[in-house]
């Protein structure tokens, strides 16, 4: 049964693992480096539908879809729904699953949510549950017009700006299934060190995940050397850099080891999204079609992944608050019983 | 680890890629300009046709007000935008398309509370304080004939 140690680790000691997961993307995210590793690409960032709410919603489906189909599971079978996304009352989320009929919990972690909810899931699945599924999406258009500018206004992005993901992964976690394994999961602190600017929400988080990974590492006697992989959500190019600066001053510097889903979702050169990709979609995307299915082939045995969130909104921002981040860390192994 | 929030402002700035000031100035020069030379060719033109320099003006404005608008209905003015920056920002064209690009944008919301609501959520702060200044200037103006 999932129990806590340390400060803040929980660990989850059953065998609960990854059924199946799924990520759905569009044009921008099917031309970057991870394209081919997409279950579902529509070139199409409408899906089909006439607002871009609509279509965020429609992307959380169709990754749900996905991935009940891979894990061969009705949607009758799941528990219970986790689900989060970046629009106002989350509503992408609560709109794809009106149709389930299953228990729904809906999540706002900002970028950090997938993690949240496989979190939680973990913790269900450990407890309460058999089948718990995780899902989070973002979306370019339906963001932009909530937080920044009308899609078709003529503006110039800054170096440290962010590029958000129009993608959703879904994660179904099971109890007593195959690889990869959670083994333990670490629910961030709310962390903030004075960063005001919203196009540099890499800097904003950096703290937030700096905090969570040392209280890992501290809470189950290990260092970043231990792990195959260490995947932050989406610090993009100038927030990693930072993270890296921060754990080399707290006493675990990172190695090469380390990357974040933000630098590997699109090129940052070629598709010009200067630091890199954000969004809840981005780590959901990342880890749900590029790590898991990595670690159930073998490539990977043990994987941290951290995702981040910058907690403003528009109103904060106008009013000259400055921005707060979280982080959120799963730990997967693909081998089974316990490691700490 | 302690940080204080300045240090940490002073290593989250020192983290940021410089902005490429030769490649984003000669985009603002190039664009701007070429907007600019277009409103004097315009400017030419309806003075060529016969009407007077005020209605050349206004008729000049109102051409280059209609391209952008266009422009960004079809979705290329951002596209020149993103290469011409404030090329594009401050001439009467980047006015136009503020207004436009929210009309397009929060069609969704419906024709009153959407459009209508917020077709002036970039342009009204220039709309609210243009006027507010003229209002100064002319106040001003009108002290200075009294003395």
């Amino acid at each position: 049964m999932a129990h806590k140690i340390g400060k803040q680790t929980i660990i989850i000691d059953g065998d609960v693992g990854i059924k199946s997961s799924a990520a759905v993307g569009s044009k921008k995210e099917g031309e970057g480096p991870l394209g081919k590793d997409f279950d579902i690409i529509d070139d199409d960032s409408r899906f089909g539908e006439k607002t871009w709410e609509k279509a965020e919603s429609k992307m959380q489906e169709l990754a749900c879809w996905k991935a009940l189909k891979k894990a061969e599971i009705e949607m009758a079978d799941v528990d219970f729904i986790f689900a989060g996304d970046l629009l106002n009352q989350c509503i992408a989320s609560a709109f794809s699953a009106r149709g389930s009929k299953v228990p729904y919990l809906g999540l706002y972690g900002a970028c950090s949510t997938f993690a949240e909810a496989v979190g939680l899931s973990a913790v269900f699945a450990d407890s309460a549950a058999k089948n718990c599924l995780a899902v989070a999406s973002s979306h370019f258009c339906s963001a932009e017009r909530q937080y920044r500018f009308p899609l078709e206004y003529g503006g110039q992005r800054p170096p440290s700006a962010q590029w958000t993901a129009t993608a959703s992964g879904a994660a179904i976690v099971s109890k007593g299934e195959g690889a990869p394994f959670i083994k333990a999961v670490t629910f961030g602190t709310v962390e903030d060190l004075g960063i005001n600017d919203q196009n540099n929400m890499g800097a904003a988080m950096a703290p937030a995940a700096a905090a969570t990974l040392t209280q890992f590492f501290k809470d189950t006697y290990t260092d970043p050397a231990d792990y195959d992989l260490i995947l932050t959500g989406d610090l993009g190019y100038v927030g990693s850099n930072l993270l890296r600066e921060l754990m080399e001053r707290g006493g675990f510097p990172l190695g090469e080891n380390y990357n974040d889903c933000g630098l590997m979702l699109y090129d940052r050169e070629k598709q010009q999204v200067e630091s890199g990709a954000s969004g809840c979609g981005c780590s959901a995307a990342v880890l749900s079609g590029h790590v898991l299915p990595k670690m159930k082939n073998g490539v990977l045995k043990s994987v941290l992944a951290v995702s981040t969130g910058a907690l403003m909104s528009p109103t904060s921002v106008q009013q000259g608050e400055t921005i707060p981040g979280i982080a959120h860390l799963i730990c997967f192994s693909s081998e089974k019983g316990g490691i700490f | 680890m302690s940080l204080s929030s300045d240090e940490y402002k002073k290593m989250g700035e020192a983290a940021v890629p410089k902005t490429k000031c030769a490649r984003n100035l000669t985009g603002a020069f190039v664009i701007g300009g070429g907007i600019c030379v277009l409103g004097q060719f315009l400017l030419n033109f309806y003075q060529g046709l016969g009407l007077s320099t005020p209605l050349s003006s206004a008729a000049c404005s109102i051409t280059l007000i209609g391209i952008s608008a266009v422009l960004t209905g079809f979705g290329i003015y951002d596209k020149i935008a993103k290469f011409g920056g404030g090329g594009t920002l401050v001439p009467i064209t980047g006015f136009a398309n503020a207004v436009v690009s929210p009309a397009m944008e929060f069609k969704t919301e419906g024709f009153v509370l959407g459009l209508g609501v917020k077709i002036f959520t970039i342009a009204g702060p220039v709309i609210v304080y243009g006027v507010l200044a003229s209002v100064v200037y002319g106040f001003v103006l009108w002290i200075l004939k009294i003395i």
